[in-house]
């Protein structure tokens, strides 16, 4: 694969399943927040 | 127990009656299950391969982050906010308006009945593989022997090969959809979700382990920036991103309406938009770098084997699995994704017009399920289990795609965001529970860039078809199947519209008790007040 190639799939692979990640943990975060409100 | 106590009682217990998803981990994995379908691995790959391989990725992430997601988000606030399907919806935003949900049904009534065809068709491919029954010559095998296509014309003449596997995904379907949301939909899409991505992921491995796979991926990812000043390749991610997450025609607003009135809608939107986007790369790296083994194998060009839709599936991919070692794994796990990808989006697409039959008619789930699974199946056996089904369904799929899913997006967007003018109202919704907060910036992707986005789509589609027919098919077909249906489905939308709703279904403004800002179990004090802004909603019951 050309370097070229590379740096594009790496940066594809980063910004779509980072931004998942990232979805994924502040989903989590905002809900564990949510309950502790509905404890309250 | 004041007046409004009483409706939330009782908007809770028609809830209970209606059915919904037990928790937000069973919404997203549906919603996802709705998004990832035939379109992510057979049509993303080779969309960005022919618009700038690598550089594809800069339009297609601007399409997802300012025109996919902010739709997104808008049909879970429409669905979520109004708790009714796309018609009730509809109707609930304003009486006039209800015809638009229906023609979303009417769309997918039409989507399901070809959909199941192609489902059927992988089903029984995941059992060639296993000897790999095509043989030395997969596209003869495909027209020839398994769908005996002749002549472009439409005949009875009944193909018991496509036949059988039809009649078993339509069965399959019957008894998800008769199970109900939860221990149906849901339920299914707890199992099959992760079993997809897993299939998928061991089919990645092996494909990436194939003597050539690098210069399948070099092929895909290597930029051509010069495309990004190419309006087609702008439309082409616009259109992308559309198609894959089932945005625009009731799917969503449906699905939105079976979830608790507390859960962050914006935080699950953003979980199922990069979600589908994720798995869609994922089928990007697997199917190039399978086609890279085939154009090392065949001594060419990736360029001269890359394709998409049914041409990679059913032809390219049986070439693959002759050629690898361990090709019938390889095929059981292609072709095993495609009808578990399929069945999720398929059970999503029949919902929609189960819950508008529901909420209409307030029949029973089996009642409901039986009055539109039957009927549908039925159409499609007849339509797609013949030596012509290929032609209809390469017809039909084409027009409602371009010309039904785009159009009804596109208008029922612009009426919600300038006629009603409700995206303050749906963004406030949004934002009780959601995180991030949605803003101006929501209001002006959602009113102003996502309906240019899908409009530059449209027009360039209508460009393409008017220049030259469609598949170059005789015209009579063209408009048989195709502008007639597109032509008839809004027409039937409205007309279904003008049946009257039962007494005492609440219409004009959300339900009472579905504001998320009250509390989950209603105190005649604490239902008494509405949250500023939310009071000129409460409308009155028909």
């Amino acid at each position: 694969m050309s370097t070229e190639a590379v740096v594009m799939m790496v940066v594809a692979m980063l910004v779509i399943w980072g931004g998942l990640g990232l979805a994924i943990v502040s989903l989590l975060r905002h809900g564990a927040v949510e309950d502790r409100a509905d404890d309250a | 127990m004041s007046t409004t106590a009483e409706g939330a009682a009782e908007q809770a217990d028609a809830e209970r009656r209606r059915g919904g998803f037990s928790s937000r981990r069973v919404f997203i994995l549906a919603a996802i299950g709705s998004a990832v379908g035939l379109g992510n691995i057979w049509r993303f790959p080779y969309v960005a391969y022919e618009n700038g391989g690598g550089a594809f990725v800069l339009p297609y992430l601007v399409a997802l982050l300012t025109a996919g997601i902010p739709f997104l988000l808008l049909d879970y606030a429409i669905g979520h906010r109004h708790r009714g399907s796309a018609p009730l919806s509809f109707a609930r935003l304003r009486r006039g308006t209800e015809g638009f949900g229906w023609w979303q049904a009417a769309i997918c009534f039409v989507i399901a009945v070809y959909y199941a065809a192609v489902l059927a068709w992988a089903l029984r491919y995941t059992f060639f593989s296993l000897d790999q029954a095509w043989g030395a010559d997969p596209e003869a095998f495909f027209f020839g022997e398994f769908l005996q296509a002749g002549d472009v014309e439409v005949t009875a003449d009944v193909v018991p090969g496509v036949l059988v596997p039809l009649a078993i995904v339509w069965l399959a379907v019957l008894v998800i959809m008769a199970l109900g949301v939860q221990r149906g939909i849901g339920a299914t899409s707890l199992i099959f979700i992760p079993v997809l991505v897993l299939a998928f992921v061991v089919l990645v491995v092996q494909a990436l382990l194939l003597p050539g796979a690098g210069s399948g991926l070099d092929a895909l990812f290597t930029p051509d920036w010069s495309a990004l000043t190419s309006a087609s390749v702008w439309a082409a991610a616009f259109g992308q991103i559309f198609f894959s997450l089932s945005i625009g025609f009731g799917i969503m607003i449906t699905y939105a309406s079976y979830v608790g009135r507390r859960e962050d809608m914006v935080g699950s939107g953003l979980v199922v938009g990069f979600s589908n986007s994720g798995f869609e790369l994922l089928a990007g790296i697997g199917v190039f770098a399978a086609l890279g083994f085939m154009a090392q194998a065949g001594g060419v060009a990736v360029g001269q084997v890359a394709s998409g839709g049914i041409g990679l599936a059913f032809i390219a991919f049986p070439t693959i699995i002759s050629e690898a070692p361990a090709g019938a794994l390889l095929g059981v796990l292609f072709f095993g994704s495609l009808v578990i990808a399929g069945i999720t989006s398929l059970i999503s697409v029949i919902e929609v017009v189960i819950s508008a039959v529901r909420d209409k008619f307030e029949t029973s789930r089996l009642s409901a399920t039986l009055a539109v699974v039957v009927p549908t199946a039925v159409l499609s056996l007849i339509l797609f289990s013949t030596t012509s089904g290929i032609y209809v369904l390469d017809v039909v799929d084409h027009f409602v795609n371009q010309y039904g899913i785009l159009v009804v997006a596109l208008v029922s967007m612009l009426v919600v965001a300038w006629v009603l003018r409700v995206l303050p109202r749906l963004g406030e919704h949004l934002n009780v529970h959601g995180r991030p907060r949605v803003g101006t910036g929501w209001r002006v992707l959602t009113s102003i860039v996502a309906p240019l986005g899908l409009a530059v789509v449209l027009v360039l589609a209508l460009r393409d078809d008017l220049s030259a027919p469609y598949g170059d098919y005789p015209t009579w077909l063209l408009v048989v199947f195709g502008w007639a249906v597109v032509v008839a489905l809004p027409l039937i939308g409205f007309l279904l519209a003008r049946m009257p709703w039962r007494a005492g279904t609440h219409l004009d403004g959300p339900p009472p008790g579905s504001d998320p800002a009250l509390p989950l179990h209603p105190t005649p004090d604490s239902t008494s007040g509405t949250r500023p802004g939310a009071a000129s909603d409460e409308g009155g019951s028909r």
